[in-house]
């Protein structure tokens, strides 16, 4: 099986857009209020390229180990859809004497334990297209809406080759890929629609279908599995997959059929007459370089040295920006970044996914996750404790200490409460008292059920004391 | 003396002086238009309303001393593939019939700085795809020296305007020879700039790569005027070239002595009218009497241009066109269908034959397995003839040429056969795939028709070509001969 992936990735950080100096700030505004003659593409407009894009591409590409065009050219790409305010789009492309901004380069990731390097194939700036609305979806709606507050918006195309082998290798790449660009701070990739990704799938004995308009990393997982079991199918029934290209549809999880090869579009690339050829210097490219931020390989290293992380660790954390952020605010505030690490790993991701946020938008600040830490390290609360309090810091936000104040959580320690937890459990469970007084290894069951009894705040040493005593007792009275 | 039949400085200067007003200026050019257009047909529309508010403004800055500028209360015939702002700017289509542009172009800006006064929108071939002004949406004009006859094309509107004395500047857009040709026809002067010298900002791409706004006048200067005006780096097009401004008045004048003239033999060849051939040798002749020494040049290579534009311009164009497709302006069919037959029948009912053609060809040029049969091969050929200009430049300070190979020939007498139309070009395309400056200036008349010759310079040497066709004008048996009416 192979898999090549073409991302679309929005120049979150520039202000304006990549031909117009409209404002590129135009999520959850009126549609068709944030343009202007050029990005409507009005007769008689003209593109002015917005250098400050192609300073942000440049530094993809050292990112991710390209090679920098000294000169780059755009093109048009001509074909007809009503997002695109021109009937073309003006992008980057091998044809007819234009190169790209960048070609070759690489990004290496961790698949589970397993390292894996995909090569690219090439990086160019394009303008993204508006936006279109259906009733519906694509197939039933009886109208189609557009709106062009995202035209023109800078999208810098990242083309790999087809060497994933499997959904959850396009979703690693993608993960990295996502920390490297949010690490050079120039997209945002958790606001919606900022990364989006074409996906070319072949299996063996198929023709290659590519698969559009998948519009968040988590679903390109999602659909490349769906082809993959649609595919499979129709080669047990003896169907040959012909070479098409399909509809990514969000809603019912589905992939439609968009057109076949025959259909196949002709996009009559040439010079874009508009702009002249743009020069990128070796000084431009090396005062680029000498600005670059710390990406996540140079992180992973770190954080190996600096918090003694097995590289698995430090492999996952610096694989998302925000949860590395995360991990090293949390470690200034508390001293063991093993701990830290663990957390974040096992509880905290887990209570993301179930909430469905990422940790920058999450309830839980570093503070709350030191101080609950803390909070476990001097035994205020048990580590069962501890996973319940997670979970209402990030459903509530309140600070840990609060939610055990109010939950009034912390551990009983108090003999007396203790003793008449124990009390009422030997009652309620003679038979288990009577097992323990023959055979001392069955005394868990009552240590269980007296933790059980206390939802989980009884000192569990104090516990196990407090009733082999009682039962010594017991013994001795009989 | 009627204002109108006053040139763009007279008038200026006039008002300036205050011997004449801004006001008085503009009805005379508008009585002029109501009484001509029936006849010439050179407007689209003319903003009657709006060049009187205009006129009175600058008439009240004279009055309180103001500054005013070197186009004050100067009527401009704007060409309609030009954008203004709040006017309508059809490109002569009915796909754009309605459209009406939300700014004005670099150009329009820059006139209205120098209180010049847009009088109205010129006629043209659609798309300014013609060479005669007869595939205008909203029909042909007329040439005012026989009204029988085609004005040339595609700016034939701003000629026509200009000799009719409707105004006494006007713009027009020159991509394979769209400024010169109707200039040439219609008696008048025309100047295509150099590629980058002029902001395309607002000019409705025909084919971006060859295509430069440039000033028509009835004399040089008043063309040397308006080139000064609207030339000029604009950092809102990309392909403006960033050099300092220039007043392109300053060269006219100086005599001619020692300037080497090199008459290009293959534009003077096979296929050229006797009269036009006959002409231009007189006013080779005429700049040697001046002083100017004359030289046969010969560029085989320009055998190549004709196809080569065609290819270029109608590639482009089938790409600039694209967005009119009935969803965000413009005409739009009236069924309600699936986006594609709409794009489609709303392309169908609203470009004209000639503007299919071209879209159609240059599909095909730019299509998969003929873009480097086609499209590549033309933009080598154009290299191969900037060069050949190039090496010309070595030996020569100016090269002279007629404008068009024939005379202007009777309305219907060609527009069935695209072919010879686009023979027509044959002269004036070279300078466009070079992005060489070239001005056409009125050199003879034959049986009461006027020709034209063209100056070619070097890159950004308008101020040479601008001299000799001074120096001619100023010399010529004809100099102040206008239609009669």
């Amino acid at each position: 099986m192979k898999i090549g992936l073409e991302i679309h990735c929005q120049l979150t950080s520039l202000k304006t857009k990549l031909f117009c100096g409209c404002s590129s700030d135009y999520r959850g505004k009126t549609p068709n209020t944030f343009v202007c003659p050029v990005c409507l593409g009005l007769p008689g407009s003209l593109p002015v390229l917005n250098e400050k894009a192609v300073e942000l591409a440049v530094m993809v590409a050292l990112a991710l180990n390209c090679e920098v065009a000294p000169q780059t050219f755009f093109v048009r790409k001509n074909y007809f859809y009503p997002d695109m305010p021109k009937n073309f789009q003006i992008s980057q492309y091998d044809v007819g004497g234009s190169i790209a901004i960048a070609s070759g380069g690489w990004v290496g990731f961790l698949v589970g334990k397993t390292r894996k390097t995909v090569r690219l194939r090439r990086i160019h700036l394009e303008e993204d297209p508006g936006k279109l609305f259906y009733h519906g979806t694509i197939d039933t709606s009886p109208y189609t809406l557009v709106d062009y507050n995202r035209a023109g918006i800078a999208l810098l195309e990242i083309v790999t080759e087809p060497e994933l082998e499997a959904p959850a290798e396009a979703r690693a790449f993608l993960q990295k890929l996502r920390s490297i660009l949010e690490h050079l701070g120039v997209s945002d990739g958790g606001l919606e629609g900022a990364m989006r990704c074409d996906a070319n799938i072949s299996i063996e004995g198929g023709g290659r279908v590519e698969v559009k308009n998948i519009s968040s990393f988590k679903d390109v997982e999602r659909a490349l599995t769906f082809e993959i079991v649609r595919q499979r199918d129709l080669l047990k029934k003896g169907v040959k997959i012909q070479t098409e290209t399909r509809h990514w549809d969000d809603v019912r999880r589905t992939t439609l059929s968009l057109r076949v090869k025959e259909e196949e579009q002709d996009y009559r690339y040439f010079l874009e007459p508009d702009l002249t050829p743009v020069r990128i210097s070796q000084e431009m490219v090396e005062l680029l370089r000498s600005r670059m931020p710390e990406l996540p390989d140079a992180r992973k290293e770190r954080f190996l040295k600096a918090y003694g992380l097995p590289e698995y660790d430090a492999e996952v954390l610096t694989s998302d920006r925000a949860m590395a952020d995360f991990f090293e605010e949390c470690a200034k505030l508390y001293d063991k970044p093993k701990a830290v690490a663990n957390w974040l790993m096992g509880d905290v991701l887990q209570c993301l996914h179930s909430l469905e946020v990422d940790i920058d938008q999450a309830k839980l600040a570093p503070q709350y996750l030191a101080e609950m830490l803390k909070l476990m390290d001097r035994g205020d609360i048990s580590i069962k404790i501890a996973k319940k309090v997670l979970w209402e810091v990030m459903k509530h936000g309140k600070s840990p200490s609060t939610v055990v104040r109010e939950k009034d959580w912390w551990r009983i320690t108090d003999l007396q409460t203790l003793e008449g937890y124990i009390a009422q459990v030997f009652k309620e469970y003679p038979k288990a008292v009577e097992d323990a007084l023959v055979d001392e290894k069955t005394i868990h069951y009552l240590i269980g059920k007296t933790m059980e009894a206390t939802g989980g705040k009884a000192d569990p040493e104090l516990t196990n004391a407090l009733i082999r005593k009682k039962l010594s007792q017991m013994k001795k009275g009989s | 003396m009627e204002p109108y039949k006053l040139g763009a400085w007279e008038i200026s200067q006039k008002i300036r002086n205050r011997e004449l007003t801004a006001r008085e200026c503009i009805v005379s050019f508008l009585s002029r238009i109501d009484s001509l257009e029936p006849k010439v047909k050179a407007y689209v529309s003319v903003l009657r309303e709006a060049v009187l508010k205009k006129a009175e403004k600058i008439d009240k800055k004279v009055k309180r001393g103001e500054r005013v500028g070197m186009l004050a209360g100067v009527a401009v015939a704007v060409k309609d593939n030009i954008c203004t702002k709040g006017v309508k700017t059809t490109c002569a289509s009915k796909i754009l019939e309605n459209f009406v542009p939300p700014y004005d172009a670099t150009v329009v800006e820059r006139i209205e700085a120098e209180d010049g006064i847009v009088i109205g929108k010129t006629n043209m071939d659609e798309f300014a795809m013609g060479s005669s002004t007869e595939t205008s949406y909203f029909g042909p004009t007329r040439n005012p020296w026989d009204l029988s006859r085609v004005p040339g094309g595609s700016s034939g509107g701003s000629a026509a305007a200009v000799s009719a004395q409707e105004a006494p500047l006007a713009l027009g857009s020159d991509t394979g020879g769209s400024i010169r040709c109707p200039a040439s026809f219609c008696g008048v002067v025309g100047l295509k700039p150099t590629y980058g010298l002029v902001s395309r900002y607002g000019l409705i791409a025909y084919a971006n790569s060859l295509e430069q706004i440039g000033p028509l006048a009835r004399g040089t200067y008043d063309c040397a005027l308006l080139l000064s005006v609207i030339g000029g780096y604009d950092e809102r097009d990309s392909t403006s070239v960033n050099r300092a401004p220039r007043d392109y008045t300053r060269s006219l004048g100086k005599d001619l002595r020692g300037l080497k003239v090199g008459v290009l033999r293959e534009l003077i060849g096979l296929g050229t009218d006797e009269a036009v051939v006959k002409a231009v040798l007189e006013c080779a002749s005429k700049l040697e009497e001046m002083g100017a020494l004359c030289q046969e040049i010969s560029l085989p290579v320009l055998s190549y241009a004709l196809p080569a534009y065609y290819l270029i311009a109608m590639s482009e164009a089938s790409s600039n066109l694209a967005r009119y497709d009935g969803v965000r302006y413009g005409y739009r069919t009236e069924v309600d269908l699936d986006w594609n037959q709409v794009f489609s029948k709303s392309r169908r009912e609203g470009f004209g034959a000639e503007v299919k053609r071209r879209i159609i060809l240059g599909t095909y040029a730019l299509s998969a397995g003929y873009y480097d049969r086609f499209f590549l091969k033309s933009l080598k050929v154009a290299t191969l003839i900037k060069r050949s200009f190039e090496k010309a430049f070595q030996q020569v300070d100016v090269l002279l040429a007629p404008t068009m190979p024939l005379l202007p020939f009777r309305l219907g007498e060609k527009i069935d056969n695209p072919l010879a139309l686009y023979m027509c070009d044959v002269d004036t395309v070279p300078v466009n795939l070079a992005g060489l400056p070239a001005v056409s200036f009125p050199c003879g008349f034959h049986q009461g028709l006027p020709i034209g010759a063209q100056v070619i310079a070097p890159p950004f040497r308008e101020d040479l070509a601008l001299q000799v066709s001074f120096a001619y004008e100023q010399a010529a048996a004809f100099k102040g001969r206008t239609p009669t009416l």
